[in-house]
C-alpha cells in the first residue's frame, strides 16, 4: 500500500511537526481499535483452550479416551467421554452438505458470472443476500415444519436398491421420524450456498476478460471455455469457497440441532439421527453444572471446534499463497 | 471433449481439441450447460420465493398488532413484545460498541496500516474470528462475562459477545468503504496543507459515508438474527412483563437496563422449539419467524436504499 504519490512526497517536505503531531493521537486510537481483534482472538483461544483441557487435567480422562465411540457422561460405574460420535457426525453431515451444495453453488456462480444477463443478475444477487440474512433458527424451523415431515412421509420404509438378477444390492433403514443426518445436511447445504456462491463468483470474475475473448475467438463454445479455461484458472478460488463453506457448516449450531435428531451414535446410514459437536454443546451446556466432568467434556468439544476453524483459516491461506506464487 | 487432463495454461496455445471448429456434440454440450446454469438461478429464486410464501401463509392470522404488542403466554396465542424489544435493544447496544470500534479499526487498516507483521496479525485475527463458530464465541462470553466476571446472564454480556463476533465484518466493510475513496481526494487535501488526520476526518470519512452505512446495516441484519452467541450470554428465560416507564439503568427490573437477562426474538424461537409445549407453539413460532424475516428484509432493502440515496446526494453536490 506504500504508494509514493505526489501528496506523500509533499507531506515529507513539510516542516517538522510539533509535539502533539509527533505523538499522533488519532493514529494510536485507530491502531488500538484494529489491534483489539488480536486481543479478542488471543483471549478466546486462551480461555477455550484452558477450559477444554480441564477434562484431561482435572478429571483425569486420558486423551486417548475421547476417541472412544461411547458417550455416556452419567454412568455411575465410570462415565465415558468418547467424542468420536460427535466428531464423526460433524464430518459426515458437513461432507454430505458440501456434496449437495458445491455443484449447485459453483453452477450458480458460473451462471451469475458468465451466463446471466443483467436483469437476471439484478434479481438473483439480491435474493442471495436475503438468503444470507435468514437467521439459522428460521432455517431450523423450516427444516422441522417442512423438510422433516416430508422425509418421514416420503421415505418411511426401508430404502432398497435391487438389480434384476443379483437381487438387493443396497439397503438402508428408512427415515423413522425424519430427524436425521440427511435433514441436517440438506438444511446446511442451503445455508452454505450463498457463502460458496459469492466466493466462487469473485474467483470467476478475477479471471481476466482477455482469456475469455481469446478462447471464444479461437472458436470454442462458451461451455468449453468455462470447462477448460475458467474452472482451472479459478480453481484455488473455488477451493477457498468450499473450505469457507465447510467452516460455516461445521460450526453451525442451532439449525442443525433442531433437525438432526440428537442421538450420539456413530454415523452408519444417512437416514439415522446423529448429533454433531455444535448440537451437543447447544443441547447440554444449559443442563450441566460448571466444573463437572460432563461440562468439561463439552468445553473439550468446543476446543475441537476451535481447532477445526483455525485449521481452515490456515488452509485458506495456504491455498491462496499457492495461487499467488504460481 | 477429449483430452481434458491437465489444466489449460496459456490462452494463446490451446489444446488441439479446442482449436478444431466446434462440432455438433460440443454445441449440444454448450446448450445443455447453459440450460443447467440457468436452472441453478431459477432454483434459487424458487426456493426463496417458496420460503417467503410459506411464512406469509403461516403467519396469516397470527401476526397482528396485538401479537406484536402483547406479552408471551403459554395458554393463549400470546405475543412477542418483550422479546422483540430485547432484539432491538440488543441490536442498538451492540452497534453502540461495534460501530465505533469497527470504523476506527477500518480507518487504521485503510489509511495507516503498512505491510508489516502487526498488519498481517490483525488480518489473521480478522479471518480467525470470522471462522470461529458462533456457539464457541457464545461460550467465550459465558466463561468471560457470565462466570468469571459474575455478571450472570445480562444484555451487556450478550452485546459484548455479539461485538466480538461482528467486529471483523464491521472492520472489513469499513476498510472497503474507505479504500473505495479515490486517492486523488486524499492527495488534494494533503496538497492543500491538511494533516493526515484532518484529511481522514474531513475528506475520506465523509466520502465513505454511504459505504459505511451499508456496512452498519449489513452487520445489523446479522446481529438481529443471531441466536447461538446469545443462548449462554444474555439468557434464554421467558422475559417478565416489562414496565417501560422504569428508566433506572442500574435496576435489573427496568427494560432499559443492560444488566438484566434479555431473551431475543431468535433465541425465543429456539426456546419455544426445544421446550415449548403449549397448543399455540407452532403458530407463535411461525409468526415470530415471519416477523424476523420481515425485519431482515427491511435491513437489506434499507442498506440498498440508504446507500443509493446517500451516494447520489454526496456525489452530486
Amino acid at each position: 500500500m506504500a504508494q509514493m504519490t505526489t501528496a506523500n512526497r509533499l507531506t515529507g517536505l513539510r516542516a517538522r511537526p510539533g509535539l502533539l503531531e509527533r505523538i499522533d493521537v488519532p493514529r494510536r486510537v485507530v491502531f488500538l481499535a484494529a489491534v483489539s481483534m488480536i486481543a479478542i482472538v488471543a483471549l478466546l483461544m486462551a480461555f477455550i483452550a484452558w477450559q477444554g483441557i480441564q477434562l484431561f487435567v482435572k478429571d483425569g480422562v486420558s486423551v486417548g479416551e475421547i476417541f472412544s465411540p461411547t458417550w455416556n457422561p452419567l454412568a455411575n460405574a465410570g462415565p465415558e467421554f468418547g467424542l468420536l460420535p460427535f466428531i464423526a457426525a460433524t464430518v459426515c453431515v458437513t461432507a454430505v452438505a458440501l456434496l449437495i451444495s458445491t455443484p449447485l453453488s459453483v453452477g450458480l456462480a458460473l451462471f451469475l458470472s458468465e451466463v446471466a444477463p443483467n436483469w437476471a443478475k439484478a434479481v438473483v444477487q439480491p435474493s442471495l443476500e436475503i438468503f444470507v440474512g435468514i437467521p439459522s433458527v428460521v432455517w431450523g424451523w423450516l427444516g422441522i415444519t417442512v423438510l422433516v415431515p416430508f422425509l418421514a412421509d416420503t421415505f418411511s420404509g426401508p430404502i432398497v436398491i435391487s438389480l434384476p438378477i443379483a437381487g438387493p444390492v443396497f439397503s438402508m433403514p428408512g427415515f423413522l421420524t425424519g430427524f436425521s443426518w440427511m435433514a441436517g445436511s440438506l438444511v446446511l447445504s442451503i445455508m452454505v450456498l450463498p457463502t460458496i456462491t459469492s466466493v466462487s463468483y469473485d474467483a470467476f470474475r478475477a479471471v481476466p476478460q482477455e482469456l475469455r475473448t481469446g478462447s471464444l475467438a479461437l472458436g470454442t463454445t462458451r461451455w468449453q471455455m468455462i470447462r477448460h479455461l475458467l474452472l482451472p484458472s479459478a480453481l484455488s478460488g473455488v477451493l477457498t469457497a468450499v473450505v469457507l463453506g465447510m467452516t460455516r457448516a461445521a460450526g453451525e449450531a442451532l439449525a442443525v440441532q433442531m433437525v438432526i435428531g440428537n442421538s450420539p451414535t456413530m454415523p452408519a446410514a444417512i437416514t439415522q439421527p446423529l448429533t454433531t459437536l455444535t448440537s451437543q454443546i447447544t443441547l447440554d451446556m444449559g443442563n450441566t453444572v460448571f466444573g463437572e466432568p460432563w461440562q468439561d467434556a463439552l468445553w473439550t468439544m468446543s476446543l475441537v471446534l476451535l481447532i477445526i476453524s483455525i485449521t481452515s483459516v490456515v488452509l485458506v491461506r495456504l491455498i491462496n499463497k499457492r495461487r499467488l506464487a504460481s | 471433449m477429449t483430452a481434458t487432463s491437465g489444466s489449460f495454461g496459456r490462452p494463446m496455445a490451446p489444446k488441439p481439441s479446442l482449436r478444431r471448429k466446434s462440432s455438433r456434440g460440443s454445441i449440444l454440450a454448450d446448450r445443455a450447460a447453459t440450460v443447467v446454469l440457468w436452472g441453478t438461478g431459477v432454483l434459487v429464486l424458487l426456493i426463496l420465493g417458496s420460503i417467503i410464501l410459506h411464512f406469509a401463509l403461516a403467519a396469516w392470522g397470527v401476526v397482528s398488532p396485538s401479537f406484536i404488542l402483547s406479552d408471551p403466554s403459554e395458554t393463549t396465542l400470546g405475543g412477542i413484545l418483550p422479546v422483540l424489544w430485547n432484539s432491538i435493544y440488543m441490536l442498538v447496544l451492540t452497534m453502540l460498541i461495534a460501530v465505533p470500534v469497527g470504523v476506527l479499526g477500518g480507518i487504521y487498516m485503510s489509511e495507516y496500516a503498512s505491510e508489516n507483521a502487526v498488519t498481517s496479525a490483525i488480518r489473521f485475527a480478522e479471518e480467525a474470528i470470522s471462522s470461529v463458530p458462533s456457539i464457541v464465541v457464545g461460550l467465550f462470553g459465558l466463561i468471560l462475562f457470565v462466570d468469571d466476571a459474575h455478571w450472570g446472564f445480562t444484555a451487556l454480556a450478550g452485546a459484548l459477545a455479539l461485538t466480538f463476533f461482528n467486529l471483523p465484518l464491521m472492520t472489513r466493510l469499513s476498510e472497503q468503504a474507505l479504500r473505495a475513496v479515490p486517492q486523488e481526494e486524499r492527495s488534494a487535501s494533503l496538497a492543500l496543507g491538511a494533516t493526515k488526520w484532518q484529511t481522514i476526518r474531513h475528506v475520506v470519512v465523509p466520502l465513505a459515508i454511504p459505504g459505511l452505512i451499508t456496512g452498519v446495516i449489513l452487520t445489523a441484519g446479522r446481529v438481529f438474527g443471531e441466536a447461538a452467541v446469545l443462548l449462554f450470554t444474555s439468557g434464554i428465560g421467558t422475559p417478565p412483563h416489562y414496565n417501560f416507564t422504569n428508566f433506572d439503568l442500574l435496576n435489573p427490573a427496568s427494560p432499559w437496563s443492560p444488566f438484566r437477562p434479555a431473551t431475543t426474538l431468535s433465541v425465543y424461537i429456539y426456546k419455544l422449539n426445544s421446550e415449548g409445549l403449549g397448543a399455540f407453539k407452532n403458530q407463535i413460532v411461525d409468526g415470530s419467524a415471519a416477523v424476523l424475516i420481515s425485519m431482515v428484509l427491511l435491513f437489506n432493502l434499507g442498506a440498498r436504499g440508504i446507500g443509493r440515496i446517500l451516494t447520489r446526494r454526496l456525489t452530486a453536490s
